[in-house]
């Protein structure tokens, strides 16, 4: 199955780069913003960028805004341009067609966050790194990668269960583009209609947890979050109901 | 190994209240052409999703390849191939990418994958456009790219759903005979949906009718034609009197007689001998100036079953 997996992974890739004209444009496209988040952010930050929670924002928020931005494709996309039926057709079994499409999602979204952290490595110490080799704390570098990985997975997971459900890539588009300005405006705007004692006693779990807690308590809920969604797409992905959608 | 590539024993699909497949059983024999007719909304596309696994039957049994539907339907799709209502073609991607990616599919080694694409492309004459993305190409050469696609690991059985839907008659004619060819060079069984009864005269072997999912007729086309037709007979010259008809209309073997101008058609019993029935025209000294022996088209046995389904 791995290898079937790796075989969808491939076709999705081809179509995650081509989907942008060609090639070479999808290519330049998605450097232009490895360049652009990879180098503004880090210099205007300065030396402190390798331990501040801005650079886990960032790793946190690319692999959301890109992997929604193709996964809302790998089913509704199909079905909208009739591929659907062929795949299923194929000799390949529902859980490798469902984890190539999850995987090529989350590794594109994944592999661009890290790709940029890195360059902003790089970048930092072009520009501060005067006074010896700057890198990431342990603990952030782990966050990072991590945190970044398990965004990829959230926004996959919620994009492949939203584009099984929708008959069109603009459906699912517009689907996922609200779930995931809900899931940002909820907690800030949530928050703030708590009555004031609520507000402060949230305040007060946040203040006594340490960066690492926080950082764990990120992961965590991101940790649910995918399996609560990929396998709620596992149940949703069923041969006899996509071929009659 | 069977004998058969399919067999279906009152295999039926319920949707709702809605009986789309009503106990169908049949038997497609290995290496045959076998041509599924019917008309707009009788069950032929459910009854290839059902033949693949991709449906669940509500009733009934149905083998592929040796294969039972409901318990083995992986295994149908590795040793068959589909070309559906659609193409089912990566518009986006080049020639070659589809038919890499259905080639990795089905586990091809690269370098046969290699020699199976040029073979095929080369054949169908795309050979040269390979690299062009598929969007670009007509319709025609779209459908030809899917018969490579579908024949690219060399399957058992073929499920082609109108495979010429849509194309112009240059077009499906051509892909008529790729398809035709292909099929016999390999030596693959096809089970062919269409409502082009032309094309199924031209390739199938068997032929099944079915309206509103129920089988209405099933055998070779020329049994068909013969079963639901008497064959007839049309003459025409001059001087067919009174008594000709007279004559003629007496005979056993012959059952109506229409005397239309200068032209006579006869409708016959049995083999439909009509040498003796010109010989009696002659001798009553009529003139005959041509003589068609009439054999109904595949489309008037196919509009007849319609019909008498219908009353």
């Amino acid at each position: 199955m791995i290898q079937d997996i790796f075989i969808i992974m491939w076709k999705e890739w081809k179509e995650i780069i081509i989907q942008r004209g060609s090639t070479r444009g999808g290519i330049i496209s998605l450097l232009v913003i490895v360049l652009v988040l990879g180098i503004l952010p880090p210099i205007q930050w300065g030396p402190t960028w390798v331990e501040s929670p801005f650079a886990l924002g960032l790793a946190l928020w690319i692999p959301l805004m890109l992997v929604s931005n193709v996964v809302s494709d790998s089913f509704a996309g199909e079905r909208e341009r009739h591929t659907l039926e062929t795949l299923l057709a194929s000799r390949l079994s529902d859980q490798a067609i469902l984890f190539g499409k999850l995987a090529a999602a989350i590794s594109y979204g994944w592999g661009i966050a890290l790709a940029t952290v890195l360059l902003g490595l790089v970048s930092i110490n072009l520009a501060h790194g005067g006074n010896g080799f700057l890198l990431y704390e342990p603990k952030l570098g782990l966050g990072i990668i991590l945190s970044s990985m398990l965004s990829a997975g959230l926004s996959a997971g919620a994009g492949v269960l939203v584009s099984l459900h929708a008959s069109s890539v603009r459906q699912a588009q517009q689907t996922l583009g609200l779930a995931i300005m809900l899931i940002l405006i909820i907690p800030m705007f949530g928050i703030q209609a708590l009555p004031p004692e609520i507000q402060l006693k949230i305040a007060n779990i946040f203040l006594e947890l340490n960066s690492w807690g926080v950082l764990r308590l990120i992961l965590v809920s991101l940790l649910g979050l995918d399996i609560a969604l990929i396998g709620a797409a596992m149940v949703r992905f069923q041969r006899n109901k996509l071929i009659l959608d | 190994m069977p004998d058969f590539a399919i067999q279906t024993e009152k295999l039926t699909r319920d949707f709702g209240e809605v009986r789309a497949v009503d106990g169908l059983t049949m038997e497609v024999p290995r290496g045959a052409v076998f041509g599924f007719l019917g008309p707009n909304g009788a069950g032929k596309t459910t009854t290839i999703r059902l033949l693949l696994g991709l449906l669940e039957p509500s009733e009934g049994r149905a083998e592929v390849l040796g294969f039972d539907v409901r318990k083995e339907a992986d295994r149908i799709r590795t040793s068959s191939g589909a070309l559906l209502e659609h193409s089912g073609l990566y518009e986006r991607l080049s020639a070659e990418d589809n038919l890499e990616f259905y080639g990795r599919i089905w586990h091809l080694a690269d370098h046969a994958l290699k020699i199976r694409t040029e073979e095929l492309l080369k054949h169908l004459g795309l050979w040269e456009r390979r690299k062009e993305t598929v969007g670009t190409w007509s319709r025609g050469m779209r459908q030809k790219l899917a018969v490579a696609r579908t024949l690219l690991h060399q399957p058992e059985l073929i499920f082609t759903d109108e495979p010429t839907a849509g194309l112009d008659p240059i077009a499906a004619s051509s892909l008529r005979e790729d398809l035709a060819s292909l099929a016999q060079q390999e030596g693959v069984t096809i089970f062919l949906t269409t409502h082009n009864l032309d094309e199924a005269e031209k390739l199938c072997d068997l032929v099944c009718v079915i309206r509103e999912g129920k089988i209405v007729a099933i055998g070779r086309p020329v049994d068909l034609q013969r079963n639901s037709f008497a064959p007839s007979v049309v003459i025409n010259g001059c001087g067919f009197s009174e008594k000709i008809l007279t004559a003629l209309r007496e005979r056993p073997d012959v059952v109506s007689v229409e005397n239309e101008k200068d032209r006579l058609v006869i409708s016959l019993r049995g083999s439909g001998e009509v040498a003796p029935i010109i010989n009696l025209i002659v001798m009553e000294g009529a003139e005959v100036e041509e003589v068609k022996k009439g054999k109904a088209s595949l489309e008037e046995v196919f509009l007849l079953l319609m019909q008498e389904e219908g009353e």
